[in-house]
């Protein structure tokens, strides 16, 4: 098996994926993998972004829906670039 | 190859009812809290008891009551213990909860405190205790199929990775066990909101379907619609969740539901503590989503072995059933190795599929089964959360 990925994306359709190396730097060419086919691309990550958090896979403005797993998981309420982080400081459930 | 139990067993005790056992425990039972006292005492006088401490009992009432008893009769019940001492404060209660146990067909004794005080009451449960040990001891454990195991789920601490990792890991573990034989169940009714739409969908029936979403809906208005001050951003996603993460509640159920695989039908949703009775398969129960209360009231349903998938790092353990945790997170496997069981890492490396982790779990299980302390049980970590309805009179 090759370079291990920084980033895992569940499915084609998601706009966000997962950061799973501890330590990931801005400017980052980042290896990314959707499990769902085992396909890959490559993104530069935006800021440094903890293992476990999200990326914006394309660019996310306030109101868009933030999918993962193929599924609506809530909205933006800012916005994020190509490559930033999504968290609770841009990103909140619909239901409350 | 497909994953076949057949001809697949471990070293296991055959109890009275026919269940399988994995552990040999002669518990000691608080009915209530204030015997509490006397129950450690007992543990205390005759190695190779437990007491096993609570918070409630008295003054319960209605669905909170049956509950109560519930929970106690079934953790007496549970295969994983031999034989059981009863404690209350008074005779009435402790003989509903002895009765029950005895339905197992078990070794029983039943002790009460009031008229007698502490000191005799101690004594003579010592006597009882003692021999209870020497009888339990003697048992031998027997060749028992993988596929008569009761195997329940819940996750803690729950990140990003538990979605790609671990909760997976478990689903695969579920997908190739139960259409062997195997007894599963799932639960923690909050955690499922923000994939709710998605569960209904996952029951075997129409009926089980309806008596999910029933319990999930009754959850909502009668708990959070009750009692919500805002929301419930403060609570679900948990601290530790957000930390590792997890932004929403409907991220953290979809990585939460990984966990009943891709194949699995739930063919019932059961009440709290409550033992499943439509035959081998998996269940939903109506739980906590906090570890302790919910692999409590799965235990107390008869389940023997707990799976428990973790990002952040939950230590949880149970008194009578052996926990097994499961984490893809390098940096909980780095910072708190001794908690974790089944290392699944390589699932985020890509250096190992689902397939080879389920079997990694599979084989973890089996070993737990025969024996084998989990990382909980080597750290002593037994808690037991009784789960309460409402206050008590």
């Amino acid at each position: 098996m090759g370079q291990h990925p920084h980033l895992l994306v569940h499915e084609k359709a998601d706009n966000v994926g997962v950061v799973v190396v501890e330590g990931l730097t801005a400017g980052t060419d980042m290896l990314c993998v959707v499990t769902h086919d085992n396909s890959d691309f490559h993104l530069t990550a935006k800021a440094d972004i903890p293992i476990g958090h999200k990326v914006a896979l394309t660019d996310l403005k306030e109101g868009d829906t933030v999918i993962k797993y193929g599924e609506d998981i809530g909205k933006m309420v800012g916005s994020a670039e190509t490559g930033g982080h999504v968290h609770t400081h841009n990103c909140k459930t619909k239901r409350w | 190859m497909p994953y076949d139990a057949t001809n697949k067993t471990v070293m296991a005790w055959r109890r009275e009812n026919g269940r399988v056992g994995v552990r040999n425990y002669v518990v000691i039972l608080p009915v209530d809290d204030i015997s509490n006292a006397a129950c450690e005492a007992v543990a205390n006088n005759i190695k190779g008891t437990m007491a096993i401490p609570h918070a409630y009992g008295r003054l319960q009432f209605g669905e909170d009551l049956d509950l109560h008893f519930r929970t106690m009769i079934g953790t007496g019940a549970n295969p994983n213990v031999a034989a059981v001492v009863v404690i209350g404060i008074e005779p009435e209660w402790t003989k509903v909860i002895a009765d029950g146990i005895r339905k197992t067909g078990k070794p029983v004794a039943e002790f009460s405190i009031e008229q007698k005080g502490d000191l005799e009451t101690i004594r003579a449960a010592s006597w009882k205790a003692k021999e209870f040990v020497h009888w339990a001891t003697e048992l031998q454990k027997e060749p028992c199929p993988v596929s008569e195991l009761w195997v329940s789920t819940k996750c803690g601490e729950s990140d990003t990775t538990t979605g790609l990792s671990s909760c997976p890991t478990v689903g695969n573990m579920y997908d190739k066990l139960i259409p062997q034989g195997l007894y599963g169940v799932f639960g923690e009714t909050s955690e499922i909101t923000g994939a709710e739409h998605i569960c209904e969908k996952r029951a075997a029936t129409p009926e089980a379907a309806a008596k999910f979403k029933q319990i999930w809906q009754a959850y909502t208005d009668d708990v959070i619609e009750a009692h919500k001050t805002s929301d419930l951003s403060d609570s679900q996603p948990t601290k530790g969740n957000i930390l590792g993460g997890l932004t929403t509640i409907e991220e953290k159920a979809l990585g939460n539901l990984e966990k009943i695989g891709k194949e699995c039908r739930y063919i019932d949703a059961l009440g709290p503590a409550e033992a499943p009775e439509k035959g081998n398969g998996l269940y939903f129960m109506d739980t906590s989503s906090a570890a302790a209360e919910c692999v409590t009231l799965m235990a107390a349903a008869g389940y023997v072995i707990h799976t428990f998938p973790t990002g952040q790092g939950n230590v949880v353990g149970n008194p009578i059933v052996p926990v097994i945790k499961i984490s893809g997170n390098p940096r909980t496997l780095r910072t708190m190795s001794e908690h974790i069981d089944v290392d699944v890492t390589g699932v985020l490396t890509r250096e190992m599929t689902i397939d080879q982790a389920g079997d990694a779990l599979i084989e973890c299980i089996e070993r737990t089964a025969n024996g084998r302390f989990t990382a909980a049980e080597a750290l002593g970590h037994r808690e037991f959360s009784m789960t309460k309805l409402y206050r008590s009179a």
